[in-house]
């Protein structure tokens, strides 16, 4: 069969992403789809073909359980699935209350048949475990193996049937061809392809092939070692695959599988071995196939001592020998996320690339969803290729991220938690100042944010009781009672902030209003000098962002959004560019510091002849004034709901702004505050929604409480569907909680840090008619209100204020009541100081 | 000039002459001149003719025994010995050809020695049809050199049909997946009266046994027709496929070595596959 | 009784094998390495003649620095201890390899006392020499049989059985012998988990011989031109069979 010479998209690589993209493509209603691999079918030579092909359910993030638990539906519909259970195992305390933890993610995610084990009863289940060796076990009863070959192949005769789909194995692509910035045409071994677009799901290889369309995919092939050793007595005569749980020995970062007759030893203990997708050999240089390298023993001494003491009645006898050892190449992202969606680069160039087998037929789906419709059912925002910026994308940076997070693996990852490698990236122009101050640097998309200043510890005395200590070491990792002190501060004075990392780009010339007006659920026809906080929908009316525009002339917007998801938001405005619009993006040319509080007005008086009265200079406005001799671009809006302004100015010029305001801050008492502040307690008191926690695809306008009065006559992507929602009853009602009692068993007060499932008080979950469960989407302190701050979304029936219910946390319940139903804040909830 | 000779009965003598030739007139030496076969001996007697002969160089077959007494004969007399040449041109030093990786490789080296001793690959160089050198007299072995002597026989103990000597195999390899599954490879042997083969792979997991083997470390074969049942084809197994006529290669896989080496495949699964041929033939029948 | 294995570190060639820009070896960037197929059984009989009668086992090769690998597999399987002739990767040639594995057995017999048997490989899997066990055999002065399938401890006797056609020959030599093996004298075992864990700390004692010139010089490899077969496909799946039957009777065995 030759190769067709034209298609509507054309899919690169036939592993279990490719064969599942391809399949629902056509399923939802695609024609002409080419799939291709250079190597044979039905195993190409990637990581589907060597992958140890087990799937745990339960994972911290949403987006990956999601993925995974419809990756398990749809091996189950291909009847390829065998359900085993699977048991993570704990050797040490710390473990023992990670697992706690992931029983909670379990039910925030709504998986089914979890429980925590003795070690006598993971005995039971795995009768060749020496329980001595652990402290007990986290059982998941729908673990389970899969054949990801097989699944592949019935996926590429589904499209197939239809006759919507072409298979062409051993076809290698040699370029893609770009024409102004679209996908034009594949050249293969076998021939061009004409079409606009292009999918790239060829896993370890991907970066290889983006590189072809002259965009990058940030990934890196690495090692995984794997040892098969048998025959084990015990499992002669074995008549599936797999009759025993799969154990994860959590702390050795390994795990013990049966396979058949077998028993198959894996780890991601070692060293972490990465290559460049150069490195990888051609298929038919290979030994076994391209992404099984020889075995490193040398790197596996350890994780052989390891797997001896867990299961030394198979590992330990003398007549079950090593048949088989590989180094199996999978992929690794610096974020640990896959890299999915629309290359922000090349339009029509598509990746779903550094997924495994675990949560691949559920990834081809949702690209393929997003694809046809714009967006996908699950929010894959995490997954998102654009999320990247520039430095993110480098070799060093993807093999330096990749090579600290190998060994998390397995790890127990505080939500907090930082990374220790490649940072002081991008430095704020008062960075030196912040050293001075003894701040303590986070990261956000490169950039070194002050989450708290040592220097503050002062404030500590100052207000006393005021602020809550946490004793426990978990809750207080990553964290400082010092955050509270500085809140407030700026409660009572004024705080200063750097706000370094916004995304900033300006949307210019005569297309500027009808662009942004596509984009923003608000109203953009607004008068010069206004600024506006808008929801941005995806197609569907779910959040795709949230952020503030402001205008700044007839035919000039000025985009202003958060570090994290400010390059996906860059793609989503320049995709709705209408003729006549441009986009620039200033984010490295401008810089921000914030100041805010009751003070705000006279220290910003203290440093300017301009009118900042509240009759001069009034909420909702911006406009550039003098500030000695700069001319500063003030904005007035608060993310932390006291009065004060964002103050814009170019990058060289911020370090003398910081010092200006310093100085006009000092007799007013200003405190610097970090990002702990800004992030968490100023807008959860005032209970301010963040997109990825609240604000997802999944819920949408009226669910989260942002329902504006009217909606605008112009039209705006999912305006439809927003007005449906305004029609309906919201199934879910975002509402914030206060936990009524931190008490533990032990006595000691513990403080939850978000995701923890929300229960009714008999302990039940609580699910919404669309199948949605209650959850924690952000969680902190309140230091005004004096309360530990919780928000989530519940069912309309349990939205009722003074409504008690429980939250899971570390294996106890904690009950909470319901503060507020909807967006009123508990802080200042006339939102008078903010207007003052 | 003369150059000695060991010669066997067969062709790999005779193509063993041709080489010889290049190199002097040849006399030899019968690999049965002592019996029972006594390596040493034959060694010490190769010896002591090439001296007296002041022979340029030694030639033998490179089979099992030549290369063994040529080995012996290299060690007693301490010069190099190139194993396993297919093509030798006289001069200081010597420029040969010869087999690594029992075939898959081709090495050219440089045999420096004041007298050449090389052997032979079978089947690779074209038989010498002139006459048979004349044999040299030997002297009686000593007794030291007959202690490595052979001393009884043992017949095979299979029933069923040589490998070496079969005119078909139904060969399997890992993708056969069990020993178990070795059944439908054995009813279809059963049935065109073959003897069954199997890869490396195979005799490692304890699926079949060694004399089952084929390859470079198993046996060489010279079927009519070889019938390779899920073998991908690795080197070690193509070393021991050169004298077959005719491949045929049944794999899931249509890129596997073996599939690419073949004169005839069928791509999909063996386990469909084979016994659908059984069928057929019963069918025929 | 003591017993020693020589053995070479091989790599582990897929289907098609690749050389190294001047040609002159086997590219092994993507390979692995493992110890070639007839010493392998080599080390297995040395295992369990030392499990049967108690004993010293050691094993000994001539290779790079990475060749410890192939020691430690061997080790892993049973064997006490291992000797490194450690090479700077260059090739050696046969009688090299013999001369200097000879000197390493005369040095460790000489404080141990001698080895009953010592097993080589009939021949290796790359360069096929067809001649090292001989060679040290002659230099030590004990009998050498070669090419065996099947190895008898018969009191201070050895008998051994080697493959011909039409069966086997049986040899009885004295011991101290040299014995060359080829795969399928037994069916090597896999290394156990405990037992590549013992491999660890077992001893290694390295010497570095010195490289003499080789008298069988190699210039260059090279892959022998293809065998220029143009498969015939016969179809796919269960609906070939006819075809196929058809192919056989054509060729005649049918």
């Amino acid at each position: 069969m030759s190769l067709p010479n034209h298609a509507r998209c054309v899919v690169i690589g036939c592993g279990i992403v490719g064969n599942s993209l391809a399949y629902h493509l056509t399923r939802l209603g695609w024609r002409d789809v080419v799939l291709l691999d250079k190597g044979p079918l039905p195993n190409p030579g990637g990581s589907t073909g060597h992958a140890s092909n087990f799937i745990y359910l339960v994972d911290h993030s949403k987006e990956m359980t999601a993925l995974t638990m419809d990756s398990v539906r749809q091996y189950k519909e291909l009847g390829v699935f065998i359900q085993s259970g699977g048991i993570e195992v704990a050797r040490t305390p710390e473990r023992m209350q990670e697992l706690t933890r992931r029983m909670a993610s379990g039910e925030s995610w709504g998986i089914e048949g979890r429980s925590l084990l003795t070690p006598a009863q993971v005995k039971e289940l795995v009768p060749y475990i020496d329980e001595k060796v652990i402290l007990g076990g986290f059982n998941t009863e729908g673990v389970g193996v899969v054949d990801s070959l097989r699944a592949g192949t019935l996926m590429r005769e589904k499209g197939r049937a239809a006759d919507a789909l072409h298979v062409a194995p051993k076809t290698e692509v040699v370029g893609i061809d770009v024409e102004h910035g679209r996908v034009k045409r594949v050249r293969t071994t076998d021939g061009d392809i004409e079409t606009d677009i292009v999918a790239i799901t060829g896993g370890v290889w991907s970066p290889r092939i983006a590189r072809m369309a002259g965009t990058r995919i940030p990934l890196t092939p690495a090692v995984h070692q794997m040892i098969d050793i048998g025959p084990v007595p015990r499992f002669r005569g074995a008549k599936s695959d797999i009759e025993h749980p799969i154990v994860r020995d959590m702390d050795t970062n390994m795990y013990e599988r049966q396979a058949g007759g077998d028993l198959e030893i894996g780890s991601y203990a070692h060293k972490p071995i990465l290559y460049d997708p150069e490195d990888l050999p051609p298929v038919e240089q290979a030994a076994l196939s391209p992404t099984e390298f020889p075995f490193t023993q040398a790197d596996f001494e350890e994780q052989m001592q390891h797997a001896l003491e867990l299961m030394p009645e198979i590992v330990g006898d003398e007549s079950v020998g090593v048949k088989y050892a590989i180094n199996g190449i999978l992929s690794l992202t610096p974020d640990g996320m896959p890299v999915l969606g629309e290359s922000p680069d090349v339009k029509g160039l598509w990746a779903a690339a550094a997924v495994w087998v675990k949560e691949g037929p559920g990834t081809g789906k949702a690209v393929a969803e997003w694809m046809v419709h714009g967006e996908s059912e699950i929010d894959l925002h995490s997954s998102d290729i654009a999320r990247f910026h520039e430095h993110q994308k480098t070799r060093a940076h993807v093999r330096a991220r990749a090579a600290e997070g190998f060994n998390k693996t397995y790890g127990i990852v505080h939500p907090s938690e930082q990374w220790a490698s490649n940072r002081n990236v991008r430095l704020a122009p008062f960075h030196i100042r912040e050293r001075e101050l003894g701040a303590v640097f986070f990261e956000a998309a490169g950039w070194e944010r002050p989450q708290w200043y040592e220097s503050n510890a002062s404030l500590l005395e100052e207000f006393g009781d005021r602020v809550t200590r946490r004793s426990a070491e978990w809750d207080a990792r990553w964290w400082s009672p010092i955050i509270n002190a500085e809140h407030l501060a700026m409660r009572d004075r004024a705080g200063l902030f750097d706000l370094s990392a916004f995304t900033i780009f300006d949307i210019l010339g005569p297309g500027a209003l009808a662009s942004v007006q596509c984009a923003a659920l608000r109203q953009m026809d607004v008068p010069i000098g206004r600024v506006v906080y808008t929801p941005v929908l995806s197609p569907q009316g779910g959040f795709k962002s949230d952020l503030t525009i402001m205008r700044l002339g007839d035919e000039h917007f000025r985009v202003v959004t958060g570090g994290a998801g400010g390059m996906a938001d860059k793609k989503w405005f320049r995709d709705q560019l209408v003729r006549g619009a441009e986009l620039a993006d200033l984010t490295s040319s401008m810089t921000t510091i914030g100041l805010w509080g009751p003070h705000a007005r006279r220290v910003l008086q203290g440093a300017t002849s301009d009118d900042v009265s509240n009759e001069g200079f009034k909420f909702g406005t911006c406009r550039v004034i003098e500030v000695g001799t700069q001319r500063v671009l003030a904005s007035r809006i608060s993310y932390v709901g006291d009065l004060g302004w964002e103050l814009y100015v170019p990058i060289e010029q911020g370090l003398k702004l910081w010092d200006t305001l310093w100085e006009a801050g000092r007799p007013h008492g200003m405190a610097a505050c970090g990002i702990g502040v800004y992030g968490t307690t100023g807008r959860l008191e005032k209970c301010y929604r963040a997109h990825g926690n609240e604000l997802e695809t999944e819920y949408n306008v009226v669910e989260a409480g942002m329902t504006a009065p009217r909606v605008k006559e112009e039209d705006f992507i999912g305006k439809a569907a927003h007005l449906r929602h305004r029609e309906e009853d919201p199934a879910a009602v975002l509402c914030t909680l206060t936990v009524d009692d931190h008490r533990a068993k032990s006595g000691e007060n513990r403080y939850p840090l978000g995701r923890e499932p929300i229960l009714t008080r008999d302990g039940k979950r609580i699910v919404d008619r669309r199948g949605r469960g209650s959850y924690v989407t952000s969680a902190g302190a309140g230091p005004s209100v004096g309360k530990h701050i919780l928000m989530a979304y519940l069912t309309p029936e349990e939205a009722v204020v003074g409504n008690q219910l429980l939250v899971e946390y570390m294996g106890e319940r904690y009950p909470v009541s319901v503060a507020v139903a909807g967006a009123t804040p508990l802080f200042d909830p006339e939102n008078t100081r903010i207007r003052s | 000039m003369s150059v000695l000779v060991l010669m066997e009965d067969g062709g790999p003598s005779r193509q063993t002459l041709t080489l010889a030739r290049k190199f002097g007139e040849p006399r030899s030496v019968r690999i049965d001149a002592i019996l029972p076969f006594a390596p040493d001996a034959l060694a010490t007697a190769l010896a002591q003719a090439a001296d007296e002969l002041d022979a340029s160089a030694v030639f033998a077959a490179g089979t099992e025994r030549g290369n063994e007494v040529m080995a012996r004969l290299a060690a007693r007399m301490d010069l190099p010995f190139a194993a396993n040449c297919i093509a030798a041109a006289p001069g200081d030093p010597v420029e040969v050809t010869r087999l690594r990786w029992g075939g898959s490789l081709l090495e050219e080296a440089r045999l420096h020695s004041p007298r050449p001793l090389i052997t032979v690959a079978p089947h690779t160089v074209a038989a010498d049809d002139g006459s048979v050198p004349p044999e040299v007299d030997l002297h009686h072995p000593h007794d030291r050199d007959l202690t490595v002597r052979v001393s009884d026989h043992v017949e095979p103990s299979s029933a069923g049909v040589s490998l070496a000597a079969a005119k078909v195999i139904v060969s399997g390899g890992r993708g056969v997946g069990s020993k178990e599954g070795f059944a439908i490879i054995e009813e279809l042997a059963a049935l065109l009266g073959a003897a069954v083969g199997c890869s490396r792979a195979v005799t490692s997991a304890g699926w079949r046994p060694h004399t089952d083997q084929v390859g470079q470390t198993g046996t060489k074969v010279a079927p009519e027709v070889y019938i390779a049942c899920g073998i991908s084809g690795a080197t070690q197994h193509m070393a021991g496929l050169k004298g077959a006529k005719r491949i045929v290669a049944i794999n899931s896989d249509p890129q596997a070595p073996l599939m690419l080496n073949a004169d005839y495949t069928v791509t999909g699964d063996l386990k469909e596959i084979v016994p659908a041929i059984s069928a057929e033939i019963r069918k025929r029948r | 009784m003591r017993i020693a294995a020589c053995i070479k570190r091989v790599p582990i060639t897929g289907g098609r094998i690749l050389l190294t820009d001047d040609a002159r070896a086997i590219n092994t960037q993507h390979l692995g390495f493992t110890i070639s197929p007839h010493e392998e059984c080599g080390v297995e009989e040395a295992v369990r003649l030392i499990e049967a009668n108690k004993g010293d086992s050691v094993v000994l090769t001539l290779g790079p620095s990475e060749a410890v690998e192939q020691l430690r597999d061997a080790m892993a399987l049973g064997i006490d201890r291992a000797i490194h002739l450690q090479t700077d990767g260059q090739e050696w040639d046969a009688e090299a390899t013999a001369g200097a594995l000879l000197e390493a057995i005369r040095a460790d017999e000489s404080a141990n006392g001698p080895f009953d048997i010592i097993f080589f490989g009939n021949e290796s899997a790359d360069s096929g020499g067809f001649q090292v066990g001989i060679r040290v055999a002659y230099g030590l002065g004990r009998p050498c049989v070669t090419g065996l399938k099947k190895v008898t401890l018969e009191g201070s006797q050895v008998r051994c059985e080697q493959q011909v056609e039409g069966g086997r020959d049986v040899y009885v030599v004295p011991l101290p012998a040299v014995l060359t093996v080829k795969e399928g004298l037994n069916l090597p075992r896999y290394p156990s988990v405990p037992g590549k864990m013992r491999a660890r700390s077992k001893p290694v004692a390295v010497v570095t011989p010195s490289r003499p010139a080789p008298r069988l010089e190699l210039v260059k490899l090279a892959v022998p031109a293809g065998q220029g077969r143009r498969a015939e496909s016969l179809g796919s799946g269960a609906a070939a069979a006819q075809a196929v039957v058809e192919m056989l009777q054509k060729a005649g065995v049918l």
